[in-house]
């Protein structure tokens, strides 16, 4: 394109100066807030303290944010080994069937958040379908108390964000070289051997990217935790939530605020290293 | 970063055809019930919704027969529709100017000589950065500011999000672009206006209104940020934060009915977006 230098400058300003005012800007005042102190009434009194930062490691909240790691984790995995084989048989799939089996293995991704949400609220509660389907099979017992557990958070977040863990996994068994996997055939490694030293390791990049991805929503989520936790369960979402709309202490969840997003920039060089590496071993291997 | 190829692959045009197969593809069987497994916990949830919502009774207990009077409750319910209204006028706005921004964006990006990793990482930003964070910046910069919160202030958050989608896709067509026929075009003497008028922009048109079609679902069926950004008082409730506070103590029939509504909408305007990237590529 007969562009002279100054041009792309020029078109990408207005967007930009957008993303500078109302993310940049937004983010870096709340991050001077974390340095602050609380006002008597709540406001922000604007006197020099590293004390918020001391208090997300003061144990209670030390204790949420472990917590919620551990939910987070554990959503991670399990959306991980869900969503491997469902990429892989999306791989396999006859070439023209691919294109919409994935199309609609992402369309609830992009759908309503609550609703997808609220839906597990209708399918655990105690008159639910579950507990009805159970009724009808014979079960007498009491109503299964499936609701307000930490695993129905857990499902919800796995049911929520596995949609973007098959995408990612989908996007590098596709790039993958065919040849590679039928040369370890051809040496003699069986298909399990072959999975476990050939595929998986190259399409380790995919995984690494989804599971960060659903790490970094799941630790900061708060509607999850409030819907199907019931609100028993408190994540660091929540906490953030509750600094900001009900406890009115904006330097502490400021502070929160930042723990979570250094959290997310710590993941995200992590994977971001492993990746260049493995693409820099696969790189080594060819030469 | 492995995760902006993700985001790439979810906002770009699908692959005409599908990924080469690895290996020969001997036993069809396994793949085929992971797949079933799969969909089924997609999509079976969704699925009971949309049939409760018909439910005579409203209850998930025992189907009483088919009905569309939670349907007709909504149509009676002021709140609903005013949420839906504010929802709707959020949505337009939002989408109108992180379409004309996203896309310039875009064009900016693709057209530099020499990437730049800041503008990359600004651009990326929005899409990664956990909305809970977002909502609580921006609620602290309009408060800084003395700012009325309302439907305006969610306009402008909700244009963060979604110009770095529009962006996303916009540039997906941009790299399979044909720059030959803008030095036709200048060749044949046409100004740099006229060209982009005439020959860039018809060839981005399809993506354009892919990325709207996307930016306008997801300021739809944002919550977080809206939720954050809203201001006290009723008046600038969306549908999510109206959605949200009806499903905090439970099940109601109505709400069964307003989620298959909203997500049909979501539907509709994916798929359309979908077919819009599809056919460009051809």
């Amino acid at each position: 394109m007969s562009f002279n230098a100054t041009r792309p400058n020029l078109l990408a300003a207005p967007g930009v100066a957008w993303l500078m005012a109302f993310m940049v800007v937004p983010c870096l005042l709340v991050l001077s807030y974390a340095f602050f102190q609380r006002g008597t009434w709540g406001g922000i009194d604007y006197t020099f303290t590293l004390e918020n930062f001391a208090r997300v490691a003061d144990p209670l909240y030390a204790r949420i944010f472990l917590n919620s790691a551990r939910i987070a984790l554990t959503t991670t995995l399990i959306a991980i080994l869900i969503a491997y084989p469902a990429a892989y048989a999306i791989a396999r799939a006859p070439r023209m069937r691919q294109p919409i089996l994935l199309f609609f293995a992402v369309l609830p991704f992009w759908s309503n958040y609550l609703i997808r949400t609220y839906a597990w609220i209708v399918l655990l509660n105690r008159e639910g379908l579950i507990n009805n389907l159970l009724r009808a099979m014979g079960y007498t017992g009491e109503p299964l108390s499936l609701l307000y557990t930490e695993s129905a958070v857990i499902i919800g977040l796995v049911y929520n964000y596995l949609p973007f863990v098959i995408l990612a996994i989908y996007s590098t068994l596709s790039r993958l070289n065919p040849e590679l996997m039928e040369a370890s055939r051809d040496l003699g490694a069986g298909p399990i051997r072959t999975f476990f030293r050939v595929t998986l390791p190259l399409t380790l990049p995919g995984v690494a990217a989804g599971g960060v991805f659903v790490f970094v929503l799941s630790i900061g989520n708060f509607v999850t935790p409030a819907l199907l936790g019931g609100g028993r369960f408190q994540m660091v979402g929540n906490l953030v939530y509750d600094q900001f709309l009900t406890a009115n202490d904006w330097p502490f969840g400021a502070a929160l605020g930042m723990a979570l997003i250094a959290t997310m920039i710590v993941l995200l060089l992590v994977q971001a290293r492993a990746t260049s590496h493995a693409s820099g071993e696969r790189r080594g291997e060819a030469a | 970063m492995s995760g902006q190829a993700t985001i790439d692959a979810m906002t770009a045009a699908p692959p005409a055809v599908g990924a080469a197969v690895p290996g020969a593809f001997r036993r069809k069987l396994p793949g085929r019930i992971v797949l079933l497994v799969v969909f089924g916990f997609l999509y079976l949830p969704i699925a009971v919704l949309v049939l409760l919502s018909f439910n005579d009774s409203g209850l998930p207990t025992s189907w009483s027969g088919f009905s569309t009077r939670w349907y007709v409750a909504l149509a009676g319910n002021g709140d609903i529709l005013r949420a839906a209204w504010n929802t709707l006028v959020v949505a337009v706005f939002a989408t109108l100017i992180s379409t004309v921004l996203g896309t310039l964006l875009a064009l900016g990006m693709e057209t530099r000589r020499r990437k730049s990793n800041g503008l990359e990482a600004l651009a990326f930003a929005p899409m990664v950065i956990p909305d809970i964070v977002l909502a609580v910046a921006l609620l602290s910069l309009f408060s800084r500011l003395n700012l009325t919160m309302g439907l305006h202030t969610i306009v402008v958050s909700h244009v963060v999000f979604d110009l770095a989608f529009v962006c996303s896709v916009v540039r997906a067509r941009l790299k399979n672009f044909d720059y030959s026929i803008v030095e036709a075009s200048r060749d044949l003497g046409a100004s740099g206006w006229t060209t982009f008028w005439r020959i860039t922009f018809p060839v981005l048109l399809p993506a354009i209104v892919a990325g709207a079609l996307l930016a306008f679902t997801l300021s739809v069926d944002e919550f977080i940020i809206a939720f954050f950004t809203a201001g006290a008082g009723r008046s600038s409730i969306t549908l999510p934060m109206q959605i949200y506070s009806m499903i905090r103590f439970g099940i109601t029939p109505e709400v069964n009915a307003l989620a298959t509504i909203v997500m049909g909408v979501s539907a509709t305007a994916l798929m359309i977006s979908q077919w819009l990237n599809k056919e460009q590529v051809r």
